[in-house]
């Protein structure tokens, strides 16, 4: 046995270790270990395709492009990974999945060109999957593109609508696939056509896709729809294994698919609505004119300084913390923390509750309080709090908007009813840590916000609490 | 249908619900480094990319190979720095958790351990 046909088997090692690595992801514990195998499987594949036929066929030429490639994709990874702040982990896992969906489509355009220009007929089948692949592949580059963007705030959050967007969306996806099916029909000999020109056009209808694709969704929506895009990016992994014939690709791509797919699900099910909703609705481009204050409703809201906040909290037994991402931008984890360190110093009880959305994607709270040392067993997700708001003293609200809105619960002609909520409007008081009364992501108004119980203290999440800190200092 | 594309098929079935099975079980807090693996698995795409990297002759087809394998690597090195500094912090708050028992608070050990927490962060 020569180490040639080992390497089939080595791919076969390392497919098992990313199975195991996934599984490790479903406990903390574990976790960490199962990162660091699937890693280690990486690297042994990459190493062992060094010694491939096909690699070892292209010479010196081939070693320098993928060293240059390699050195340049390295110091982006690393400096990307580690330089960047927590809060803006989302737009990395964007950005890199892009980079993923860019590769494997480069992959498909140059096998396809591989195959034409052989001069041997092409297997339909083949294309099949190199098309696949391509537009997959591209309409994930360009959409995760979009999404970092928006994220980042390059481009504005909001959702963009233009007159008929709809038509203009729905063309391009039917240019696309009438591009894929010629190349696919021109394969099987059914039609002629010049095959590069084709693949060009269907590369570029496959970027304006995801252009039009991810545009009109606003921020809010984001985080479901970068785990689309993850798992479009792990389908055209899978299409490039089909035609590579690597059957490596096709397990990672393809458990990275599902994976994908039902974290996508699972997410949309947390705000009640389903994928397509989230994908055509175009939520948060009204921007509030829809659903702004009533006719002849005259309660306002009741400002508040961050001396009253800290009387209040000072005699409460109990408190409810609710972050939202408000608490991620100003990066205020750490404030919090010494916050509830202190009212748990005088006795009171302190818990945090979790929503299944709050922030900008599933998790994202508890890996910012996680990065403050709050105690695993202080965060409880939603449906182990709601009932004892009730019961609760105060809940004090930083930087979560629509995820606290009653109006979910209530109000039919809200965009957002039906969506579950954190019950804090059902407390004895609540305070709201907010920078201005500007609506949350969705655009809406929230009537938490009007409540005679609610008192708003307007500011930056970090330097509020630090205030409320220092004023609760004073008060010894 | 030829040989191969049939086991590509087998196998693109098998791992739709390997994958399934295994996910499904993940914890809300777990999803964002679970969204961020995957993500750096699908980096294998790297391996596709070195098996075309000069596939196509000339400068054109060079170029495309050299990007093909500089964003297959941003992927999986990216995916996976990105995912292990995430764990790092859940293991992080996992280790005060036993420690409570030499109830120290005035001396100087709990200030001695909060600095490089901080610089950490």
């Amino acid at each position: 046995m020569t180490f040639q046909d080992l390497i089939p088997v080595i791919y076969l090692i390392t497919a098992v270790t990313f199975i195991l690595g996934l599984k490790g992801l479903s406990g903390p514990t574990t976790a960490v270990g199962g990162n660091r195998i699937a890693a280690a499987g990486m690297i042994v594949a990459v190493a062992a395709t060094f010694a491939t036929k096909e690699y070892g066929s292209y010479g010196s030429g081939g070693l320098a492009l993928t060293i240059g490639g390699m050195a340049v994709g390295a110091v982006m990874g690393v400096a990307g990974g580690r330089l960047v702040k927590m809060t803006a982990m989302p737009q990395m896992v964007a950005i890199f999945n892009g980079c993923g969906g860019g590769a494997a489509a480069l992959v498909s355009i140059l096998e396809y060109t591989h195959e034409a220009q052989s001069g041997a007929p092409l297997a339909w089948g083949a294309v099949l999957s190199s098309v696949l692949g391509l537009m997959i592949g591209g309409v994930s580059f360009s959409g995760s593109a979009i999404a970092y963007a928006k994220l980042q705030g390059v481009i504005s959050a909001r959702a963009y609508r233009y007159p008929g967007q709809r038509l203009i969306t729905g063309v391009v996806f039917v240019a696309m696939i009438l591009l894929a099916a010629w190349l696919v029909l021109g394969a099987a000999g059914l039609v002629a056509h010049a095959r590069l020109l084709v693949l060009v056009a269907l590369a570029v209808a496959a970027l304006l896709a995801g252009l039009a694709l991810v545009l009109p969704i606003g921020g809010a929506d984001m985080p479901v729809v970068i785990s689309l895009l993850n798992a479009f990016t792990g389908l055209a992994v899978a299409m490039a294994g089909f035609v590579l014939s690597n059957q490596l690709l096709i397990v990672a791509g393809t458990l990275v698919g599902a994976s994908g797919t039902i974290l996508t699900r699972l997410m949309s099910k947390a705000m009640n609505r389903s994928i397509a909703n989230v994908l055509f609705a175009g939520f948060g481009a009204g921007a509030g004119a829809a659903v702004g204050a009533r006719e002849g409703d005259t309660r306002t809201q009741r400002a508040i300084s961050a001396e009253d906040a800290a009387i209040l909290l000072g005699y409460a037994q109990s408190v409810i913390i609710v972050p939202g991402y408000g608490l991620a931008v100003a990066q205020a984890q750490h404030a919090v923390r010494e916050l509830a360190d202190m009212l748990e110093a005088k006795g009171a009880s302190v818990r945090y509750a979790i929503h299944p959305v709050a922030g900008r994607m599933p998790g994202h709270m508890n890996v910012l309080l996680a990065e403050a040392n709050v105690p695993y067993e202080k965060l409880y997700d939603m449906d182990q709090i709601n009932e004892d708001f009730k019961n609760t003293d105060v809940a004090l609200v930083i930087g979560a908007n629509d995820v606290t809105n009653p109006a979910a619960r209530a109000d039919k002609s809200s965009p957002i009813y039906g969506m579950p909520i954190l019950n804090v409007d059902q407390a004895r008081n609540v305070i709201v840590i907010k920078r201005s009364m500007r609506s949350g992501f969705a655009g809406i108004e929230n009537e938490l916000y009007l409540d005679p119980k609610t008192g708003m203290l307007f500011g930056d999440a970090k330097k509020a609490v630090e205030q409320v800190i220092a004023e609760l200092k004073k008060a010894g | 249908m030829s040989p191969d594309v049939l086991l590509g098929a087998y196998i693109f079935i098998l791992a739709i619900f390997v994958g399934f099975e295994v996910i499904s079980k993940v914890p809300t807090t777990l999803h964002t480094p679970l969204m961020s693996g995957a993500n750096a698995i699908h980096g294998i795409i790297v391996v596709g990319a070195m098996l075309v990297v000069l596939a196509v002759p000339g400068t054109l087809g060079a170029v495309l190979g050299f990007l093909a394998v500089m964003l297959g690597t941003a992927n999986v090195v990216g995916g996976f720095v990105v995912t292990d500094r995430m764990l790092g912090m859940f293991q992080q708050r996992r280790r005060p958790t036993p420690k409570p028992a030499p109830a120290a608070d005035g001396t100087g050990a709990p200030a001695a351990d909060k600095t490089p927490k901080k610089a950490a962060s």
